[in-house]
This record gives structure tokens, C-alpha cells and sequence, in this order.
């Protein structure tokens, strides 16, 4: 197992390296630069500018000279659109609060989202099956840049109980209506997939033979059906967790939350270089320790699975 | 040449004493009374007290002091606090660094420059009480009150000016508005950029502790006005030099201005209280001022109606139904920026664009009210020049197509595209680029209709995300171009100096000689305005843009806030003179 965990931590490393090699170099060839502006700057700005932020010198030199700075020092550079901060203190200032909300969304979306599809699954057929797949199916084509005006129209202007935005570093009432937003349609895949999964499960041999041994049918559902079952979330879990994160630029603009997911969009368009390498970066060691966390989530659920 | 003396009216010399603290409810006992009543007058007292008592118990507050305005009288809110939306955080705090129109509502309050404008954009006294124009608009000495400092106490100086100006063309702090103080014609700004001067060489000296003295290359009349930029705040230099780019964080800024930055979560909001210290502190009002950062319009929209900001943009086109909902909130108010389209008259347009017939039978063709009257509906102004009409000593002339009407426009137009040799059999190709946005792109649908139907020219709309459609504008990979400008300044050359040859932003590369003369000469002149006409009749003449439309500021503001400068059409407004009301009728 530790071997297993070390291998993967050695793959991910040129990997993360690649990514940002490449992403660096599709940056590069993005047309327009940091600089330009509705008003073109002079060139001697322009020089001094670049000169400033090291973008006079020769491509691969920029490339190797960003990679030493992170390696050496954990040093992402400055912001080319925040001029007053560097991009570990954007991230620094912004991560927290996206993991927050992000993190409180990805538990409700699973206990909400798994709960739904268990009931579902037991209750196949009935109408309690058929409200919660109409649920499910709501939430899922409902857009959260649709749902967010609406929870503000209902909760703060309407009924006047929640505030309509901010952060206020992390109140509850600031929370609330992010994560509802967030995890919406993240709570509706997982009540989908938990459902199929189950009913799958249900249908296989070895609850047959619980059952006929004359165990109560919800001792079967929790003490045999459940961790099977799981498997299949699980696996959705990975890539859900990071969407949360990437997925939060919604929530940032709507609720005004400060977090980075803003960035994802922003940085992109303003062409700030170290902050877009900084989220990528971000995003790319997400994903990393998050499939190895699934991974060996399936070992620990299924000891037939083997590394 | 004469020197001439600019002092500023006797009225904006009372300084504060004019009007210093609220009038206090009458609470004063006549010291003649007999005591007896002096008596009767203490058990009435006490009894009015235990009754107000038993009141406020009962929920009914007794306000026993009665705060109203120095000059109007208006009685006014116990909470004086302005909360407004902001559509991003603002990239910088830092004065010579920001060019970012949210930033500078920010660090209007912050600091203070030598110059300040008041509700109609005209100038007033800043850190400067008062400054004379000498050698022919080349030279300007600002005199500076005695009064005015630091956040932390330390007096403010011409040389805080100073060290803030070189500060601004450093090539170490590398400004993007480094531009800004070349624009000002400030002596070797330009050489200092290219690092062939050094900083100290800059043309501003400080004569004494409180005299400045500006020496310019050329002569720049409207070289007050442009003090009152962020670009030209002082700045405080042993904090810079002690924290580096932390230095506009809260717990590190010390500021001149009548507010102090008391909070600050990027990306979230900003708070700024009252300056103690402020020189004019006396006749500040507004207690503390915050700035949300809501990116979607409609959300603060919605928020605005929650209570939650006194302030917001309106969306496109919401304008003429919330005026009539909420009369007294919606205002729409002339902003300094033209709309327009650029035709490309370099080699890489289109030929048929050399030809002046067909860029006029283009711009005649285009009928501006339907833009503004079922598109935009924000109160904008038909433009058939490019100066603003609102630009202060600016007195627009009809020019001559603006008087026709549209059907007489339309007719010329196709007059001039038959002359010129197009019409359906020999249809006119062009491709109109644009960036990506749903209104430029209604306005260029629209436009591209009109053109087919009234003159059978085809359209190719091409749409690009911002930067790339700022390279391709700028390397006139276009045949139209649509385009946008705010003036720096409140002056006509801010506007006209741009589609003059040594202009950095004449993307379609119109070249005229005239033009560049009457703009060069303005300069020399004590009255511009002939000129600036002139200006005028030849883009008329020539045509080298369409002007589309002026444009408006449209926004709700809560009805209890007073004092917003609804005349200064570059919207620069002061929190310090602003103020709530109790009663808004």
C-alpha cells in the first residue's frame, strides 16, 4: 500500500511539471499580453514593464526561471492585475474560503444526495421512488447561475433571512445560500448514481441469501447493501470534489464570496500570467491527492481491489 | 509672456470655519427667571424626563438631539454610513499605479490631490489653497495649506508631491499610467520612461515646504484639471519604503484624505471611516463608506432593494421602468464617453474605404435613435460628433448631419453609395469586429441590418474576446471597428486628440493634416473652443469614425442620500460631500 501511495506520488510530479509546461506555453501564444489595454501603452511603458516581470527574457528561460521560483522558494510571482499582491497571497486569502464552502457542499451533496437515492432505491416503483428521481431530475437541469438570483430574490429580499452576499470570514448566514447553490446538482448525481447502484446491488445473489436467511430487510440494506453499493459514488467523488473548487467561479460571482474560483475566468481574461499558473497548479494538485484519496478509499470499502 | 494669476473665488477661502459642528437641539434655560419658575421648570424637566423614560421602555425613541446640515438645514440620519456595489475589486490602492476607474472612487477618498473638483467638475481647492499659470501655460506654482496631514500626523509637503510624481514615471515602479504624466507635458517625463534621464530631472521642484512648482515641455492649459487624477496624489514615502507593495493594506496605509482604509477582503469589500485628521474633517458627514464587490448587475440590483448597498448600476435596458417605479432613485446622468465605430483607412481595409462618399453614406445610413430608444434605453445622446456635449467649455455645434432628419439622412446615403459605385448589383463586403458582449453585439446586428436594407452593403460580424480584439484593432485587422472612449480629463483635446496623427489610439490610422494642425495649435490658445469646432466640422467632413452615441451613467441611488454631484459629468464623486437625510419627502 505504502508502495503504491510512493508510486503515485512519483507520477504526479511530471505531471504536474507537464501541466505546467503546457499551460504555460498555450498562455504564451494567447493572443494580446498582460499589458494591453484599450489604451495601448507606449513602448517605453511597455519595456519597463516587461522588464519588471522578467517577460523580456527568452521563452524557455521564463518557463525554467517561474519552475525554479516554485521548487526553491514556493514562490508563484506577483499579480499582474493585483498590483498589490503576489499570487500565494491571493490564494492564500481566497483558498480557504472556496475549501470551506466548497468542502460543506460536498457533505451535504453526499449525505443529501446518497440518502435520497437509498430511499429511492428501497421504495423502487412507488411514488416516493418517483418524487425523489422528479428531484433529482430538478436540481440537476437547474443551473446555479440560475438557482443563485433566485435563493437571493426568495431568502433576502422576499423573506429577509439571509443576507444577500459577502463572506464576513465564514458566518453561517453568509453560507447558507452558497452551498445550497453548490451543491445542487452535484447532491442530484450522486442521488442518481447511489439509486442504480442499489438497486443493482439489491438485485444480486448474495442479498437473496441475507434475506432468505430472515434478516430484517433494513438490517440487510445497512449491513450488506450499503458498502457495495458505495462503490460507484465513490469513484464520482474524485472529480466531484474538484469541480466543487474550479465549479465555485459561479458562487464568487453571484454571492460575492471572495474565493478563487473567480480567478479561474478572470485571470484568463486580464492574461495574468502567474495568478492563471497558480490556479492551474492549484487545481492540478487537487486532483492529484483526490483520485489517490479515492483510490485508496476502494481498497479500504473492497478488499478484492488490490494495488 | 504675462503671467496670469488663477485664484479661486473668495467663497472657496472661508476654509472651515464657514461651518463647523451641527446645531444642537434648543435645550438652553433662560438664566433671568425668578426662581419659582426656575423651579417649576426643574420638577417639569424631571417629569418630562421619567415620561420620555417610560417611552423609550415602551419602544418610542426621544431623540434628544437633532443633527441637521451646516447649509441646507436638513435634518439628518443618525446613521451616516454609505454603502455602494462595485462590479470588480479594485487592482490597486496605490495612487500612481491605479487605472482603474473603481480604484479611483476609492483613493478620491483616501487622499487628497493639490486640486479637487466639486459638483459640476469644476475645480476647487485641494491640498492647494490657491496656484498662479506663469511663461505661456509652461510653468504652474501650487501653494499648499498649512493645515493639511498625514493619517499619522506628519504635515503633507511639496515634497510628498514630489517623490508621488517621479514616483509615477519611475521605470522601477513601471506605471501603466506612466503615460498619464506625459499627457501633462511634464518637463523629461518621457526621457525619465525610457531611462535616458534620470527621476530626479522630472520638472517639478518643491521651492519650499509649501510651494510646488510644475515646469512643462509645452504648454498644457488644462493642466489643473488633471491634478485631480490619482496619478498626481501625494503619497506618504516612509511608509512605501518600509512596506513595499503592502503598503495599501489597511494596517500599513497612511493617507491624506478625508478617509482612512479601516477593512479591506479583496474580492469581497473595503470600508474607509472618517480622517480625524483631515484638514476639513469639520465638514465631513459621512461616517464610514463601504464598497461591495457584486459582479453580476442584477444581483446587486436585488441587494440594492434588500437595503443592503445605497447604490447600484442599472442593468441595459431596465432604465425607463425603474425610472417609472422609483422616480426619486433612478438617475441617469451625462458620462464623459463616446461610442463609436472605427473605419480602418490603412491599406488593410477595405478599398471602397479610402473613398469618403461611402464612410459617410455609412455613418448617414446609421439611425442612431433606434440604438438608444429600443436598445440601450438609458437616456443616452444621439452622437454625430465625438466630443461629449457635456465636456466642460465644450458648446457643441449641431454639426450639419445632425440637424437632417433620418430619412433625409437616408437618402443622401444612397446617393453617395451609388456615386461611389456600389449598390445591389455591385455589393459592398465588410466585416465589423467587435468584442465579446451582448450589447455590442445588438448594436452591431442592428447596425449591420440597417446597412443591408437601406444600402445593400453586407456585414460580416466577427466577435473576439477582449484582448485578442484589442490586438486585431490596434494591427487594423478590420474594416470597422466598434470602439469606446472616456475622456481623461474634462477638456474637448481629450477626445479629439485621438484621431490626430501622433495619437497612440488612432486605430483606423486617420491622418489629416488639418486636424493635427487645429489640435497642435489649441494648445497656444487661451480659448481652444474655436478649434475644437473646427475639429469637429472636419471629422464631419471626413468621416473617419461613426459616432454612435453618448453616453449616460445609469444608476439607482437610495433617496435619503444627498449631495451626489449629478452635474460632474465624470461622475468624481467625494464621499465627504455626501450626507443622509431622515425624512426623503
Amino acid at each position: 500500500m505504502l508502495y503504491f501511495i510512493l508510486k503515485r506520488i512519483a507520477i504526479a510530479i511530471p505531471t504536474i511539471l507537464a501541466l505546467i509546461v503546457l499551460s504555460f506555453t498555450l498562455m504564451h501564444y494567447a493572443p494580446g499580453s498582460p499589458f494591453t489595454g484599450e489604451r495601448p501603452l507606449p513602448p517605453e511603458i511597455l519595456t519597463n514593464l516587461e522588464a519588471k516581470y522578467g517577460l523580456d527574457r527568452p521563452f524557455p528561460q521564463q518557463v525554467a526561471r517561474y519552475v525554479w521560483n516554485i521548487v526553491t522558494e514556493f514562490d508563484f510571482g506577483p499579480s499582474y492585475s493585483y498590483k498589490d499582491r503576489t499570487v500565494n497571497e491571493i490564494i492564500a486569502q481566497g483558498f480557504p474560503v472556496t475549501l470551506t464552502y466548497g468542502s460543506l457542499a460536498f457533505i451535504v451533496s453526499i449525505m443529501v444526495g446518497a440518502t435520497l437515492g437509498i430511499v429511492a432505491a428501497i421504495h423502487r416503483t412507488t411514488w416516493l421512488d418517483s418524487l425523489t428521481v422528479g428531484i433529482t431530475v430538478g436540481a440537476q437541469v437547474l443551473p446555479n447561475f440560475i438557482m443563485a438570483p433566485i435563493l437571493v430574490l426568495v431568502f433576502t429580499l422576499w423573506l429577509g433571512w439571509l443576507p444577500g452576499g459577502g463572506w464576513q470570514g465564514g458566518q453561517w448566514p453568509y453560507l447558507v445560500m452558497p452551498i445550497i447553490a453548490l451543491s445542487t446538482s452535484f447532491m442530484a448525481s450522486i442521488a442518481r448514481i447511489t439509486r442504480s447502484s442499489m438497486i443493482e446491488t439489491l438485485n444480486s445473489d448474495f442479498i437473496l441469501t441475507a434475506r432468505s436467511k430472515g434478516l430484517p430487510f433494513h438490517e440487510v440494506v445497512i449491513r450488506h447493501a450499503l458498502k457495495p453499493s458505495m462503490l460507484p459514488v465513490i469513484s464520482y467523488l474524485g472529480p466531484t470534489f474538484v469541480g466543487l473548487i474550479t465549479g465555485s467561479v459561479v458562487i464568487d460571482i453571484y454571492f460575492s464570496t471572495g474565493g478563487i474560483g473567480q480567478h479561474f475566468v478572470n485571470a484568463a481574461i486580464n492574461r495574468d500570467y502567474p495568478l492563471i499558473m497558480g490556479v492551474t497548479i492549484l487545481t492540478g494538485i487537487l486532483t492529484v491527492v483526490f483520485n489517490l484519496i479515492v483510490d485508496i478509499l476502494y481498497v479500504w470499502i473492497d478488499p478484492r481491489i488490490q494495488y | 509672456m504675462p503671467a496670469t494669476n488663477r485664484i479661486f473665488p473668495d467663497s472657496f477661502l472661508l476654509g472651515p470655519s464657514q461651518v463647523t459642528s451641527y446645531r444642537h437641539g434648543n435645550r438652553l434655560v433662560p438664566v433671568d427667571m425668578s426662581l419659582s419658575i426656575r423651579k417649576f421648570r426643574t420638577y417639569a424637566a424631571v417629569l418630562a424626563l421619567i415620561i420620555c423614560i417610560g417611552m423609550n421602555t415602551a419602544g418610542i425613541v426621544w431623540a434628544d438631539v437633532q443633527v441637521t446640515h451646516p447649509v441646507t438645514g436638513e435634518e439628518l440620519r443618525e446613521s451616516q454610513t454609505f454603502t455602494y456595489r462595485m462590479l470588480d475589486e479594485a487592482p490597486t490602492l496605490d495612487p500612481q499605479l491605479n487605472q482603474d476607474s473603481e480604484g479611483f472612487d476609492i483613493l478620491r477618498d483616501l487622499f487628497e490631490g493639490l486640486l479637487n473638483q466639486d459638483s459640476h467638475g469644476h475645480l476647487v481647492p485641494g491640498v492647494a489653497e490657491r496656484y498662479t499659470a506663469s511663461d505661456g501655460n509652461r510653468r504652474f506654482t501650487f501653494h499648499l495649506r498649512k493645515t493639511a496631514k498625514w493619517s499619522n500626523g506628519d504635515p503633507v509637503t511639496s515634497e510628498d508631491f514630489v517623490y508621488a510624481w517621479r514616483r509615477a514615471v519611475d521605470p522601477e515602479v513601471a506605471s501603466d499610467y506612466a503615460w498619464y504624466v506625459e499627457l501633462a507635458g511634464i518637463q523629461n517625463a518621457g526621457a525619465i520612461q525610457t531611462g535616458n534621464m534620470p527621476i530626479e530631472s522630472l520638472g517639478v521642484k518643491a521651492v519650499d515646504m509649501y510651494t510646488l512648482e510644475v515646469d512643462l515641455e509645452r504648454p498644457v492649459p488644462y493642466f489643473p484639471e488633471m491634478t485631480t487624477y490619482a496619478t498626481f496624489f501625494p503619497v506618504h514615502r516612509p511608509t512605501i519604503e518600509k512596506h513595499d507593495i503592502a503598503w495599501t493594506r489597511p494596517e500599513n496605509m497612511v493617507s491624506n484624505g478625508a478617509y482612512i482604509l479601516s477593512e479591506h477582503v479583496p474580492n469581497e469589500y473595503h470600508s474607509r471611516t472618517r480622517n480625524p485628521l483631515y484638514w476639513d474633517n469639520a465638514n465631513t458627514i459621512i461616517e464610514k463608506v463601504t464598497g461591495l464587490v457584486i459582479n453580476d448587475e442584477n444581483q446587486a440590483l436585488t441587494r440594492y432593494f434588500a437595503n443592503e448597498v445605497d447604490r447600484t448600476g442599472i442593468p441595459a435596458g431596465q432604465y425607463p421602468n425603474l425610472k417609472t417605479q422609483y422616480p426619486d432613485q433612478a438617475i441617469s446622468m451625462p458620462s464623459l464617453c463616446t461610442y463609436y465605430f472605427i473605419f480602418n483607412l490603412s491599406d488593410s481595409g477595405h478599398p471602397s474605404l479610402q473613398d469618403r462618399r461611402v464612410r459617410t453614406a455609412l455613418s448617414y445610413a446609421f439611425d442612431r435613435d433606434i440604438i438608444i430608444d429600443n436598445l440601450l434605453k438609458g437616456g443616452q445622446e444621439p452622437a454625430y460628433g465625438f466630443t461629449h456635449p457635456a465636456t466642460a467649455g465644450f458648446d457643441p455645434q449641431k454639426t450639419d448631419y445632425a440637424q437632417l432628419d433620418q430619412v433625409e439622412r437616408d437618402r443622401i446615403a444612397r446617393e453617395l453609395i451609388t456615386e461611389a459605385g456600389y449598390g445591389p448589383e455591385n455589393p459592398l463586403n465588410l466585416s465589423l469586429i467587435y468584442n465579446t458582449s451582448e450589447s455590442h453585439k445588438k448594436i452591431a446586428t442592428v447596425a449591420s441590418q440597417m446597412w443591408k436594407q437601406k444600402l445593400g452593403v453586407d456585414i460580416n460580424l466577427k466577435n473576439f474576446e477582449w484582448k485578442t480584439y484589442l490586438v486585431r484593432r490596434k494591427n487594423q485587422e478590420f474594416d470597422l471597428a466598434r470602439a469606446g472612449w472616456c475622456g481623461d480629463y474634462n477638456e474637448a483635446s481629450t477626445f479629439l486628440d485621438v484621431l490626430t496623427s501622433s495619437s497612440g489610439v488612432n486605430d483606423g490610422q486617420f491622418h489629416n493634416e488639418e486636424m493635427d494642425r487645429l489640435m497642435d495649435e489649441s494648445r497656444l490658445l487661451d480659448d481652444p473652443t474655436p478649434n475644437y469646432l473646427q475639429a469637429e466640422v472636419v471629422l464631419t467632413r471626413e468621416m473617419p469614425i461613426i459616432p454612435v452615441y453618448h453616453y449616460t451613467s445609469v444608476f439607482m441611488l437610495k433617496p435619503d442620500i444627498r449631495g451626489w454631484p449629478f452635474d460632474n459629468v465624470q461622475n468624481n464623486w467625494y464621499s465627504r460631500n455626501l450626507y443622509r437625510v431622515k425624512d426623503t419627502h
